[in-house]
């Protein structure tokens, strides 16, 4: 493999990327050689996808150079990029599932007769079949693209990114994640195809074995920053999930060990068709379990079957070691289990009803047994509350008004107000400052120590390292293995989490 | 900033009312001001249920036609010889039977409020024809008709009937479980039914509680006729959402107070008797008043835009 190719085709310096409070990127670099296959790896929220979404013209940097071939380039649109010869391949495809793969293909530059607005329909079948053929693609190209399966659709989307002869460099943002094993060889094939004409590939991946099939550098993310860039012979696997995960424990949690009581919930093969399988496990009174795994892992899905908002097909739930079987949030909340769902805005609250009158919403049938509320029963419901979790606002303010950590603490009232013994948190601290997470830690301590059990899934290593008492690690909807907190490590969590042995 | 909202259509049925003062000294008279109110009551009770219901971000386009089913049932057991207790009770009871079904095919079925609505306003229509065989049921027991011709000192029965309509209504929607739930549900139904609200059962009560609020309508509208007619309530439903919609209430349901459509209602009762005072043509009052609910939305949605930034 020729890693060490003269000039770089790319060349993306010091590229940093601030959002409103969150530093995304800070001066990462990146080299691209012509012919290139370049794993660009990292955990979620690392930075990958802004970093393609800059090259990409989706995003603006904030500061760094790009360069092309050697000549210093600016891409502020999606069509600079596409101009300079630079196409990024999403995870949703884009394409228009009523029409052909040859109309889907020259889509925005169809071939017309003289006559302005025509479509010179077999000049169009003619140009396809021939990129077609020169991709190596055995593709009709008068099939409508509905009617393909993911992995063909990808190939038209591939297709359609070479039909215009300037482009280079090719972006693949996990172009596996839906395609079966076969379907993954023949997208390599291409891969190889393109690649020996000269187009640069950018990858992204979580699968670490392909990593070593098809790439032929490496460049690592951590925390919006650049680890290191190799030639894929001098990486190993353990030191990729090394690279990964390294980051510097000095974040310090209040955790704080509670008792550890009865068995609260019991889950035994539990089974949702497509989505989860074969997941067992029990949470104690004042336990933390934290839940790991990467995006699309189950582990929402899972949230969601325990909290009695989607359903199960097969096992068993218990509760207090009785089974049950919720129809509805209703009936799961009847029996003490409180959902912190993941989207608060969606699902966490009524944007437009006042703060007490969110945290009372669960409340009404012991509020007001006859359906008649006094005037200040919500109020005095949610004062006391409110004051616990220093939730900065008055309770009559409307929860739209406040910030992204006070409405976090909004949803977590909600559920102490109720009798609850079974939170489950799903990323509890997402998209919230410093002050209110550590609010949060304080209040997940008081849980625990009352007798509650937690269920906690996060995204953030450090966190559900620093929490849990134990961790569960899913991987495509089973669990694949678990830690106690004195064996997890980031690495161990990581690995897990990638599917890898631990 | 909901209070401010609803001071500014107050306001405007305020300038509304100067205007016409100004241009027909005879707008602001004791009895034509009375004579406005109860023209508005049928409406404004029709809007009570539409309010409901586009709280919680559905919408009701049977609303006219359920009028109309509920006004043959009580005119045909009235005529029948049904004391006047029953006849009114099988009324109430046609229209909010209607009402539920519309809400168990929304709620349970998942259909669109707009498609399911749509529907049953055409099958309420057909069945209140067919009903009648297509012919009005005329000529009631002066007893009865005072539902619509009596009155309180100088106060219309009818105004009485909205003014304790809205009195409840408000205590429902502000009150009560039940109310708390029609604005969660609009603002946000899935995070509702994280909550543990049984939403399933409580849009469907919504749409019986228009339902019922479209009854009351017919009772009133039946009486002020002294005939129960099968084509009555045609277009309520379009007054109605315009009430509700100039009253301040989001076609994104969550947000909204009665207040603000009693005043919407007001403000399109004052706009038609004063261009009837004024001698407008009946198509110019059509645009007339097509124009006003386009601006009272319009500056809505600028004056929210602004509070929101």
């Amino acid at each position: 493999m020729s890693s060490g190719a003269p000039a770089p085709v790319l060349e993306m310096r010091g590229i940093r990327k601030v959002f409103p409070g969150v530093v995304a990127l800070d001066s990462v670099d990146l080299t691209l050689h012509a012919g290139d296959v370049h794993m660009l790896l990292g955990e979620n929220g690392a930075g990958k996808s802004t970093l393609m979404k800059i090259l990409a013209g989706a995003y603006r940097k904030d500061a760094g150079e790009i360069q092309l071939n050697g000549q210093p380039v600016e891409i502020v649109s999606p069509r600079d990029a596409r101009d300079l010869g630079i196409r990024v391949i999403y995870q949703e495809l884009n394409l228009v599932p009523h029409l052909s793969v040859a109309e889907n293909i020259f889509l925005g530059e169809l071939p017309t007769h003289g006559f302005p607005g025509f479509v010179d329909w077999r000049a169009l079948h003619d140009r396809t079949a021939a990129l077609l053929v020169d991709l190596g693609l055995t593709l009709d190209p008068r099939a409508p693209v509905g009617r393909l399966g993911l992995a063909q659709r990808q190939m038209v989307e591939i297709a359609k990114a070479l039909a215009s002869p300037g482009t280079s460099i090719l972006v693949m943002d996990e172009p596996t994640s839906a395609l079966t094993s076969r379907e993954v060889t023949q997208l390599f094939a291409l891969i190889e195809r393109l690649t020996a004409r000269g187009v640069s590939i950018v990858y992204i991946t979580h699968r670490l074995d392909e990593v070593f099939r098809i790439g032929r550098r490496i460049t690592v993310m951590r925390d919006g920053r650049h680890v290191t860039t190799r030639p894929i012979d001098q990486v190993t696997v353990p030191e990729l999930v090394r690279l990964m995960a390294n980051r510097d424990l000095s974040d310090h949690f209040p955790k704080v060990r509670a008792e550890r009581g009865a068995e609260l919930l019991r889950v035994e093969g539990l089974q949702v068709r497509g989505v989860l399988s074969d997941i067992s496990f029990s949470l104690h009174a004042g336990e933390v379990l934290g839940i790991s795994g990467l995006l699309g892992a189950g582990r929402t899905e899972l949230a969601r079957v325990i909290a009695g908002a989607d359903r199960f097909d097969q096992g068993r739930l218990l509760v207090d070691g009785r089974d049950v079987r919720f129809r509805s949030p209703a009936d799961a909340i009847a029996r003490g289990i409180g959902l912190l769902p993941e989207d608060r805005k969606a699902q966490g609250l009524v944007p437009g009803l006042t703060v007490a009158r969110n945290i009372a919403l669960p409340h009404g049938r012991r509020l007001a047994p006859l359906g008649v509320l006094s005037r200040r029963c919500e109020a005095d419901m949610a004062a006391p509350i409110s004051d616990e979790l220093r939730v900065k606002a008055t309770p009559t303010q409307a929860v739209r008004l406040l910030s992204g950590g006070n409405q976090q603490k909004v949803v977590l009232g909600k559920w102490l107000a109720g009798a609850g013994r079974v939170f489950i948190f799903d990323e509890p601290t997402r998209g919230v400052d410093v002050g209110a997470k550590v609010e949060i830690y304080n209040l997940m301590n008081r849980l625990t120590a009352r007798g509650a059990g937690i269920l906690m899934i996060s995204s953030e290593l450090p966190e559900l390292l620093g929490m849990s008492d134990r961790i569960l690690v899913m991987h495509r909807g089973r669990i694949h293995a678990e830690l106690s907190a004195a064996e997890a490590t980031e690495e161990r969590v990581l690995s897990a989490a990638l599917g890898l042995a631990s | 900033m909901k209070d401010a909202r609803q001071f500014g259509t107050l306001i405007g049925l305020v300038l509304l009312s100067a205007g016409l003062w100004i241009l027909t000294p005879h707008f602001l008279t004791v009895s034509n001001l009375v004579n406005v109110v109860e023209q508005t009551s049928i409406n404004a009770i029709v809007a009570v249920g539409m309010t409901f219901v586009i709280l919680s971000g559905g919408i009701d386009l049977s609303v006219g036609s359920i009028v109309a089913l509920a006004g043959v049932v009580l005119g045909t057991s009235l005529q029948s010889g049904h004391p006047l207790a029953i006849a009114l009770a099988l009324a109430l009871a046609a229209g909010t039977a209607a009402g539920l079904v519309n809400g168990a095919l929304i709620s349970g079925g998942g259909l669109p409020p707009f498609i399911v609505t749509l529907g049953t306003m055409s099958i309420a229509r057909g069945a209140a024809l067919l009903f009648t065989e297509g012919r009005p049921v005329s000529g009631f027991d002066a007893a009865f008709r005072l539902l619509a011709t009596g009155r309180v000192g100088f106060v219309p029965a009818p105004v009485i009937a909205m003014a304790v309509v809205y009195a409840a209504a408000h205590l429902v929607l502000t009150r009560t479980t039940f109310g708390r739930y029609v604005y969660a549900i609009g603002g946000n139904e899935e995070a509702t039914r994280l909550s543990g609200v049984a939403v399933r059962f409580h849009k469907t009560m919504i749409y019986g509680v228009s339902g019922l609020m479209s009854a009351i309508a017919a009772v009133l509208l039946t009486a002020r006729l002294n005939s129960a007619q099968p084509i009555a309530g045609i277009n309520y439903e379009l007054d109605a959402i315009a009430a509700t919609v100039i009253g301040g209430t989001s076609l994104m349901g969550g947000e909204g107070t009665l207040g603000g459509t009693l005043v919407g209602a007001l403000i399109m009762g004052v706009l038609r008797n004063g261009l009837n005072l004024l001698g407008v043509s009946s198509f110019l009052q059509q645009i007339v008043i097509g124009g006003v609910i386009v601006i009272a939305v319009l500056l809505d949605t600028v004056l929210k835009r602004k509070n929101r930034t």
